[in-house]
């Protein structure tokens, strides 16, 4: 982690008054900490083989030089890719065309909030964007210039672009308070979009997009090696209940494909969720298998381009297709949910196969008639009806020492409205929790900072006042209720979140659901638990 | 800079009609010929707008969820903040355009820093932009359908209605309309936030200003015709009805304020649809409220969908990786041996 200053020094440099001179006048600060590193140029490369148009201008490049070896006609590139968007995406043209900079998104944006940069304004965020198309696309902005906010497209325009939109995490928050439903994460994508285009790239991006491609994960494991990590949990597993459960792997006939963020295979914490979902699965007997070929949830091409996103998303169908599954159960994930509830049935529906079926709960026989199209399940609705119809053995005492309150995930709340279902399962699981303030939770949540591909730590002070607002939310809870534990649904925030906790509030830990819920949970045939999943003792077995 | 800049222009434009109209008596053309003129701009102009937005395609919907989603029976879902279906997203329609839903969710951040205690971060209420902006739309729209008595005979009974409840006070003569002080009062909050609230004046703009002002100038206007002034109202509906009926006559005993307003109100309907202004059109189309959150319900159809997408094949996939998962007992669709 890079070395940032103190949560002290940081508070004390936020002052949410403008500068004297006007945004466009302002410097841009492109020195390193300001910037996560450019994609490697063997990834590009092969980007540039396995999904054509989409990225560009393979090369070595510094952020921090004054050359970033553009393409010589770039500005040509831009342009034409700037007017090619405005005519595929209503959205894109109508909000560059209604906001009457009214301010009201102004504070909302976690990085305004920890910053007071005046760039990370949602509203200035797209006048980023907006003055180009003023300047380039309209009659009044080439006549009348600045006067109208209009600015021509200049080599530092896309300086500054690349610094900002990568400040933003396409979180939504101020698009729910926009009077006209502008929404920034829909700027920034074009923007993103864009900068591909001249060969403006991230590495903490492009390198899980070309691994997910390629591996069928965003961390590059192998099929092998994956097999390996499971087996280690399955030890886990039985270290801690005594009992060996079961985890297919790329196996024919079974009813259901479970698709989980990688993550959850790779890291703690996300790995005692990970092991979570498998002792559920055993505790009813789920008729599964996992896929080493389709084995991310998450998608990065979400955060590069629409086609970038829909390939990667194919091979969830494609799998279920070939593994003869009726549907697909799908793990703890932000932004996979927000590719799955919002674009993956309009992208990729036509790749469902005919044994694809409208997902029933094979346990409790519930039909999922919210998911009748895409045949898949979020695996909190999953569990909660499983809860709902008293399916599974739970003994809430193995948590009494987790004073939890609830992080809601940008994606699963504004991209998704996914409330009740993990709060139920939350508290039957949990007995004390503890809500953070109103206007940092459910549809008002705060990011982590880290969303759509900016959990790289070069940019940890950008991070840290991002996650300015959640941490302060959090701290509150922990002065005010002892909160210990931080629960949340998003792989990314299971990273993220860890960081922001030890920064802004430390002594929490950070949980998936289906941790706390196999915590809990009492399978057939266990021995008596001495120790929870991450192999703490459980209340009553500390040692003295 | 960007507002005194714009008050000038507003302005120019008064000065503009009253040499225009008054001292140069030019009343045809500011009585028929611009008006005429900046209506069909207006008529056309908008309509280009909106069919040019509308043609435009929405690949995917993108509803901002805004509450609880349909998902199992017993949770009770948020339909008019995260609709499902059609009815459930017009009224989530409804609710934005009639009662401005998502600037009623405003909130201030404020930083608290207090020696030796916990900085905090807060979030407090603030709706008086909701308020003031509720004031400022209404009083507009009202004044609009009173003025249709000056364009209509005989005057539609909803018209009238409108204008007996605008002037219920029953106070001053000519009756004062309460729309005639909302509308001040709205136009000068909205100015005032531009001029006092250090982050909205930063992102101010002469696009901002202008139609501020522009209105406010037109408001003036109008009152002044109405209580200082007080024009012939009906020489003015002569005119007028000579604009709307084609029949176009001489105008004769309007004072030349009226040709000031007029001139303004014409100003404002040719900028309307070069201008945010048109966010009114807008609202109706923004792709984050005007569309259920039902993909995973409904397929949909992205008009430019690209067929040649597709995923990296797991045949490709078991070709790259056959041997190792071979090794590892991971099942296969052909072994190395009938790979070769």
């Amino acid at each position: 982690m890079a070395k940032i200053i103190k949560p002290e020094e940081m508070l004390k440099s936020i002052s949410y008054t403008p500068p004297a001179e006007g945004w466009m006048d302002l410097p841009l600060d492109t020195s390193p900490g300001r910037w996560a590193y450019p994609a490697k140029q063997d990834k590009v490369e092969y980007l540039m083989h396995e999904m054509p148009g989409i990225f560009a201008n393979p090369r070595q490049w510094n952020p921090a030089d004054v050359d970033w070896k553009l393409p010589a006609n770039w500005k040509e590139i831009v342009v034409n890719g700037f007017r090619e968007r405005l005519d595929k995406y209503r959205s894109l043209k109508v909000f560059m065309d209604i906001c009457v900079r009214c301010g009201a998104c102004a504070d909302k944006c976690h990085f305004f909030i920890g910053s007071g940069d005046p760039r990370n304004m949602p509203v200035l965020r797209a006048e980023l964007m907006r003055s180009i198309y003023r300047g380039e696309f309209t009659l009044a902005g080439k006549i009348l210039g600045k006067l109208t906010g209009a600015r021509v497209l200049e080599e530092d325009v896309l300086k500054e672009w690349f610094i900002y939109f990568y400040q933003c995490t396409e979180c939504r928050r101020c698009s729910l308070y926009c009077p006209y439903g502008i929404d920034t994460a829909e700027v920034t994508m074009m923007a993103r979009e864009l900068l591909h285009l001249c060969g403006i790239n991230i590495n903490w991006i492009l390198e899980p997009v070309s691994n997910c491609n390629r591996t069928g994960n965003h961390l590059g494991i192998q099929p092998h090696a994956f097999k390996d990590i499971v087996e280690f949990m399955l030890d886990d597993i039985e270290t801690i209940t005594g009992k060996r459960v079961k985890c297919p792997l790329n196996e024919k006939g079974h009813e259901i494909l479970f698709i989980t963020p990688s993550g959850d295979v790779f890291a703690d914490p996300g790995i005692y969720t990970f092991m979570g979902y498998l002792m559920l699965f055993d505790a009813i007997g789920l008729d599964f298998t996992m896929s080493t070929y389709a084995s991310e949830g998450g998608n990065f091409g979400l955060f590069t381009h629409a086609d970038a996103m829909k390939s990667i998303n194919g091979k969830m169908y494609a799998e279920a297709n070939r593994l003869g599954c009726k549907w697909i159960l799908g793990g703890e994930c932000g932004h996979m949910w927000r590719v799955v509830n919002q674009y993956m049935d309009t992208m990729n529906g036509n790749l469902q196969g005919p044994q694809m079926k409208t997902p029933v709960n094979p346990i409790t026989g519930t039909v999922f008639e919210n998911a009748k199209q895409t045949k898949m399940v979020h695996i909190a609705e999953f569990t909660a009806d499983l809860i709902k119809h008293n399916k599974l053995k739970l003994d809430k005492s193995r948590n009494s020492n987790v004073i939890a309150t609830w992080h809601d995930s940008c994606n699963t709340a504004r991209g998704m409205g996914m409330f009740e279902e993990p709060r139920y399962v939350l508290k039957s699981v949990v007995d004390n929790f503890h809500e953070m303030p109103e206007g940092t939770i459910r549809e008002q949540t705060f990011c982590c900072a880290g969303g759509s591909g900016l959990n790289t730590d070069e940019i940890m002070d950008i991070r840290m006042r991002g996650g300015l607002p959640r941490g302060n939310a959090l701290k509150h809870v922990v002065d005010k209720h002892g909160v210990n534990t931080m629960a949340c649904v998003c792989a990314i925030d299971r990273a993220t979140l860890i960081p922001l906790a030890d920064y802004w509030a430390p002594g929490v830990n950070i949980t998936g659901l289906h941790e706390l819920v196999a915590n809990a949970l009492i399978l057939d045939g266990e021995e008596e638990r001495t120790m929870n999943l991450r192999q703490e003792p459980l209340p009553g077995f500390e040692e003295e | 800079m960007n507002a005194i800049f714009s008050l000038l222009l507003v302005l120019a434009l008064v000065v503009i009609a009253t040499l225009g109209a008054g001292a140069a008596q030019m009343h045809t053309i500011f009585a028929y010929c611009i008006p005429g003129t900046a209506f069909i701009i207006f008529l056309v102009g908008f309509a280009c707008k909106i069919i040019a937005w509308a043609k435009r395609p929405v690949p995917f919907r993108i509803p901002t969820t805004g509450g609880q989603q349909k998902s199992l029976d017993w949770i009770p879902q948020n339909k008019w903040d995260n609709p499902s279906t059609g009815p459930q997203t017009f009224m989530r329609m409804v609710l934005e355009v009639l009662a401005f839903r998502s600037l009623f969710r405003n909130t201030k951040v404020v930083l608290h820093h207090t020696d030796g205690k916990n900085p905090i971060v807060g979030y407090v209420s603030a709706k008086w932009l909701w308020g003031f902006a509720l004031i400022f739309h209404y009083s507009f729209f009202i004044i609009v359908v009173r003025h249709m008595r000056l364009m209509m005979n005989p005057v539609p009974f909803l018209v009238q209605m409108v204008d007996f409840g605008d002037s219920i006070m029953q106070i001053y003569t000519p009756t004062v309309y309460i729309t005639d002080a909302l509308i001040l009062v709205g136009v000068g909050f909205l100015l005032a936030r531009r001029f006092f609230d250090a982050k909205v004046r930063y992102i101010s703009l002469v696009n901002d200003y202008f139609p501020l002002f522009l209105i406010l100038a037109i408001a003036c206007s109008g009152i002044y015709m109405r209580y200082v002034a007080k024009v012939d109202i009906m020489a003015i509906k002569d005119v007028v009805m000579g604009l709307t009926t084609f029949n176009f006559k001489v105008p004769t005993g309007v004072d030349t304020s009226f040709f000031v307003h007029l001139f303004l109100v014409s100003t404002l309907l040719v900028y309307i649809p070069f201008s945010k202004l048109m966010h009114m059109g807008g609202v109706f189309l923004s792709p984050t409220r005007n569309v259920p959150n039902d993909t995973r319900i409904n397929h949909y159809e992205n008009v430019w969908n690209n067929p040649a997408v597709k995923p990296h094949s797991y045949a490709a996939y078991e070709d790259d990786f056959r041997e190792p998962m071979f090794e590892a007992g991971l099942p296969l669709e052909k072994n190395p041996e009938e790979a070769a």
